[in-house]
């Protein structure tokens, strides 16, 4: 189905039905009153009202009447539903400014269709192919046939006609929710130390040797499967990332011995539910290690303190990662001094990466309290799962690495602001669940039944199932990494990598301008740039350098500077080619030729031009 | 294009040039040869209404010749088309006097460009600025130092490298053409790609297996090659669409029987083609051709094959274009290519503004100040600009831009370069307000800050 295409229907509808409410209510009465309902309609309406109430939560008040019209015109599609009345209801009652934006977004998708059947410039725009113009269209055309067609019929004929197209639907819809206090669930299912962490670090300094380690030394992946990878990476020839291949699972990744994407992963000590997310460290995927980080709640920093690795690292993504997870906002950072037993386990080696590293993360903006220095080896599993053994290093009295990975202190959890989550991946979750997501609820909660908005699309979708560590559940809160399953959405034409599910009540805004208050890794002119967020790669321009800012107070130090330096504050105005999900606060990375050069706040989406002449003046 | 008659008084600029469009590139010329003021006169088809004897009326087509003040020119790049519009200037039997009308210039039909043909059009443009003695002033028709060179580069007959360049990453690919003075996106291609999971993995590879298929079939389509089957059943369906453009899209399909057979490649009738991305995308692509032509012993396929360069690009994004063309290997290959120039050109200059020495310099008036103070002339000075400024529907802007580069190149001794906008370089060039400055001297910035030029060029 294409939902917009439906909204886009209704919207044209709309004038008729109010018309038919205002002077029609006979209209109703006598050909398609309440009464005269088959028993499986009432049913399907009796049902269907509940769930559209609960969609539409408390913040919008619809009456029996308005709810049964919308389910009736929709054929008891309960999502249809209830974006219908938000729509008609919504204008009213929320603050004008929080409407246009859904609406906008629906244009959005509109004009790139109607760009598209416009083949010379087709190429240009992406949207739906002619193809699927085509289909569009006659969807339309079947659609707003049958609902002119079922104004017109009676009763009876569409108990005949329409019971079996209701009833498929209903069937689809049956994942009645819980009704769940989620937030009441969490505080009492004792989950509350659970984490996430991103292994980040400069390519090949064994992070994903270190992860497979400790997953074996866990027992989360037990010898015969290591056995196994160990006589695949023989053959190949690729002996020494047996380990690594616990997590580079690609044949592109195996072999080619470099990991290309994030992989994720789950163990549990006695204290934490901990889910890797273990980042590539060649610098063509940064934009997949800056998806890894989003998710993350701190970070593990891997180093080979090999000789002139840990150097050569500095100059390249060990500097790189760290400032990007300092600026993704990760406070805690574990650093695994890692390859030691390359080092000869040397106290003196440790100490100096340790000393040139605490400076430089200080640097960066660490605490020096949330950062601890953990030496270990990956290969061999010394000091990651069990300690270093006895006379090996001596000098060395701290905890392995999963002691330190236990000692993060649980993250705070939004979980009362309303839903956000950045979908990270989209998959097909199985025959059961053709549409799955999955990506970490930023904010608020989730629950089996509800109802999501999907943006920038502007569709709606339903949850109809959910996974958190691999284990289906009812719920799922701020902080966790789940699989969403949806249905009543077309994911193909609506959902994209980056796309963020919210609540329907509170959908994040489409961007494609807003200024930032940025801190640069490197020179910032008036340029075409990457702008990154989550898994949203998009590109656009930095239009302009609105000024270069005092680091601590934030004070404009100089107005349209012509170049930002290196390590400099600013606040500069970004547009985008194409608009993403995007709202004050976000956390931005701007790169250029494959380089970071800067990352930051969102201050102002939209409203540019007021808040920028604001700060000028 | 071909310059069939030509009568320009170079010292007035007053004159007029007959140009044939023989190829899509040249209405990019003629688009950045007409100028708002000028006349243009080229054949067109009316349809006229005629009332019979009886009452009734009948619609005909007939041909007749248009002369149009130009009020503004539209150019669609991705049909390579010029609309012209105007006021009729000369009446005839089917146009009335002073009647706006939209002119398309067509390949392979004669059109007529008159300029500074009226005293009190152009001529009458105060001069900005411009001492009266300024020698530089005395052309006040169109035909200025600028319409001068690229008339002279529209119809230079040389013929010059073009180049396919699909620049990727997993699920994106920006299929473009690179023409001397264009860089044509021809199509995007987004196809979604399941990320890494557990147990996802044949998921993910039956995806790119089809994003491939994808790829090379429209590739192939745009290229004019005969399609081959492919593994996937997603061709099919591929070249449906592909016939739907390309009826649409008739010049691109004109384009072949136009261009002469050139002498200098091996066999002129495969582009050499780029395929750039991050990681490994483009050199699996690379192989997954191989294998396609290998397996289907497709000859045009196999001949393309001998053409593919593949290049490292930071992201699959368009503007990662500029850095593929300037990097070294590459450079090296399209060496004596415009956009290779101009690519090296910025990168000479972000470099110089990096060190911060006050030696480079953006915007319109920061260049026009470093030029006035002479900052900007013998002896290392370059001025870089944007042909989108001589696109100006402001006669005394393009007028401002014009005297710039004539003070820079016959006065202060500096060099000039001017900027295809339709080149990712002419794009970063435009970010920075379409004018920059490479400085033989260290020039102080006039702190005003009562105008943003940058800001207003964007908001525009
Ligand atoms: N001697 C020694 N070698 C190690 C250790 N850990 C990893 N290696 C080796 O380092 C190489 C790279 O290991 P990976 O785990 O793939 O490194 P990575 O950091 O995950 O690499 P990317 O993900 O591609 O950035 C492999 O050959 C490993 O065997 C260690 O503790 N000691
Ligand atoms: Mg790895």
């Amino acid at each position: 189905m294409s939902g917009h295409r439906r909204v886009k229907d209704i919207s044209y509808d709309e004038d008729d039905l109010d018309y038919d409410y205002d002077e029609g209510d006979e209209y109703y009465e006598d050909e398609a009153g309440d009464d005269t309902l088959s028993p499986e309609d009432q049913e399907q309406m009796r049902v269907g009202t509940i769930k559209v109430r609960e969609a539409l939560g408390p913040s919008i008040t619809a009456t029996e009447k308005e709810i049964q019209d919308a389910l009736w015109n929709y054929y008891y599609d309960v999502a249809n539903s209830v974006k219908h009345i938000r729509s008609i209801k919504l204008p009213k009652q929320t603050k004008p400014a929080e409407q246009p934006k859904p609406t906008k977004s629906e244009s959005r998708f509109d004009q790139a269709a109607k760009a598209a059947a416009n083949a010379a410039s087709a190429s240009k725009k992406p949207g739906p192919s002619p193809d699927d113009i085509v289909i569009n269209a006659q969807k339309k055309g079947t659609q707003t046939g049958k609902h002119d067609a079922k104004k017109k019929a009676s009763a009876t004929d569409m108990a005949k006609g329409e019971t079996n197209d209701g009833l498929e639907k209903l069937s689809v819809k049956e994942i009645g929710s819980k009704n769940l206090d989620v937030v009441a669930e969490f505080e009492k299912s004792g989950l509350k130390n659970a984490a996430n962490f991103v292994v980040i670090g400069h390519v090949d300094h064994g992070k994903s040797t270190l992860m497979g380690r400790l997953l074996y030394d866990l027992n989360v992946v037990d010898k015969r499967s290591i056995d196994r990878l160990q006589r695949e990476a023989d053959t190949i020839g690729k002996s020494s990332f047996a380990l690594a291949w616990v997590m580079d699972q690609t044949s592109e990744e195996r072999n080619r011995g470099v990991t290309v994407d994030i992989a994720m992963n789950h163990f549990e000590t006695s204290k934490t539910r901990f889910t890797i997310l273990d980042a590539p460290g060649h610098q063509d995927f940064v934009p997949n290690m800056i998806a890894g980080a989003s998710q993350a709640d701190f970070a593990v920093l891997v180093i080979d303190a090999g000789t002139n690795s840990f150097e050569s690292g500095l100059k390249g993504q060990t500097k790189e990662h760290a400032l990007l997870v300092r600026s993704l906002g990760v406070q805690r950072l574990v650093v695994a001094v890692n390859k030691m037993d390359a080092a000869n386990w040397l106290s003196e080696r440790f100490e100096e990466i340790k000393q040139q590293m605490s400076a430089f993360l200080t640097n960066a903006g660490f605490h020096n309290k949330n950062v601890a220095f953990i030496p270990c080896s990956g290969l061999t599993g010394d000091n990651v799962a069990r300690s270093v053994p006895q006379g090996t290093a001596p000098w060395y009295d701290g905890p392995t690495l999963v002691s330190a990975l236990e000692a993060a202190e649980p993250a705070a959890r939004a979980l009362t602001a309303p839903l956000r989550i950045t979908i990270a991946d989209i998959f097909r979750g199985g025959i059961v669940h053709p549409l799955s997501i999955s990506g970490r609820l930023e904010a608020g909660t989730l629950q089996v039944g509800d109802v999501v908005h999907a943006a920038p699309a502007g569709e709606l979708a339903r949850v109809s199932g959910l996974e958190v560590d691999d284990e289906a559940v009812d719920w799922a809160v701020a902080g966790q990494i789940a699989t969403v399953h949806l249905s009543d959405i077309d994911g193909a034409q609506h959902l994209r990598l980056g796309d963020v599910l919210c609540s329907p009540q509170h959908p994040v805004p489409t961007v494609t301008k807003f200024t930032a208050k940025i801190l640069s890794f490197e020179h910032v002119l008036p340029m075409q740039v990457s702008v990154l967020r989550g898994r949203v790669d998009a590109a656009g321009h930095v239009e302009a350098l609105v000024a270069t800012l005092d680091k601590s107070s934030g004070a404009v130090v100089k107005r349209k500077p012509k170049i930002v330096q290196p390590g400099a504050v600013a606040r500069v105005r970004i547009r985008l080619d194409k608009g993403i999900p995007l709202e004050d606060g976000a956390r931005v990375v701007l790169r250029v030729e494959g380089k970071t050069v800067a990352a930051g706040l969102v201050e102002v989406v939209d409203e540019v031009k007021k808040k920028a002449t604001g700060g000028e003046s | 294009m071909k310059l069939i008659k030509q009568d320009i008084d170079k010292r007035t600029g007053f004159g007029s040039a007959v140009l044939l469009p023989e190829e899509p590139e040249d209405m990019w010329h003629a688009y950045n040869l007409i100028s708002p003021n000028d006349l243009v006169r080229a054949s067109a088809i009316r349809r006229v209404q005629q009332e019979t004897a009886v009452g009734s009326t009948t619609s005909n087509r007939v041909h007749t010749v248009l002369t149009l003040r130009v009020t503004s020119t539209d150019f669609d790049s991705d049909a390579g088309q010029l609309h012209v519009s105007g006021r009729v200037a000369e009446e005839n039997r089917f146009v009335k006097l002073g009647a706006y009308h939209t002119l398309d210039l067509e390949l392979n039909r004669n059109f007529t460009l008159i300029k500074g043909d009226e005293s009190g059009g152009v001529g009458s443009v105060q001069l900005s600025g411009a001492d009266a003695t300024d020698r530089v002033s005395v052309v006040v028709g169109g035909w200025d130092s600028i319409a001068l060179a690229t008339l002279e580069e529209a119809t230079d007959a040389r013929r010059r490298a073009q180049i396919w360049a699909v620049v990727m990453q997993d699920g994106l690919a920006n299929i473009c053409l690179i023409t001397e003075h264009q860089t044509l996106l021809r199509q995007r291609v987004e196809v979604p790609i399941p990320r890494k999971r557990r147990g996802g993995q044949s998921e993910q590879d039956k995806a790119l297996a089809k994003f491939f298929d994808t790829v090379l079939s429209t590739l192939l389509r745009h290229m004019e090659l005969p399609p081959v089957s492919a593994a996937g059943s997603t061709a099919a369906s591929g070249g449906a669409t592909a016939k739907k453009r390309f009826n649409t899209n008739g010049i691109v399909t004109n384009h072949p029987p136009s261009t002469p057979p050139s002498a200098s490649t091996s066999d002129p009738t495969v582009l050499p083609l780029l395929l750039a991305s991050p990681g490994f995308t483009a050199s699996a692509f690379h192989t997954y051709i191989k294998e396609t032509a290998q397996r289907s012993a497709s000859k045009p396929l196999l001949a393309l094959l001998l053409r593919v360069l593949v290049a490292h690009s930071s992201t699959g994004h368009m503007h990662s274009l500029a850095e593929v063309i300037a990097s070294p290997s590459i450079a090296s290959k399209l060496a004596d290519t415009r956009y290779a120039r101009e690519s090296g050109l910025m990168d000479r200059f972000f470099k110089m503004l990096r060190l911060d020495d006050g030696r480079a310099t953006y915007g319109p008036r920061e260049v026009e100040n470093a030029v006035e103070k002479g900052a900007c002339g013998r002896g290392g000075g370059v001025l870089l600009i944007s042909n989108a400024l001589f696109r100006s529907n402001n006669v005394a802007e393009r007028r401002r831009w014009v005297t710039l580069v004539d003070k820079v190149k016959e006065m202060e001794g500096g060099e000039v370069r001017v900027l295809s906008s339709a080149h990712e370089s002419g794009k970063r060039l435009e970010s920075l307000g379409g004018v920059a400055a490479i400085l033989t001297f260290a020039v102080e910035e006039e702190d005003e800050d009562n105008v943003e030029d940058i800001a207003n060029i964007s908001d525009g």
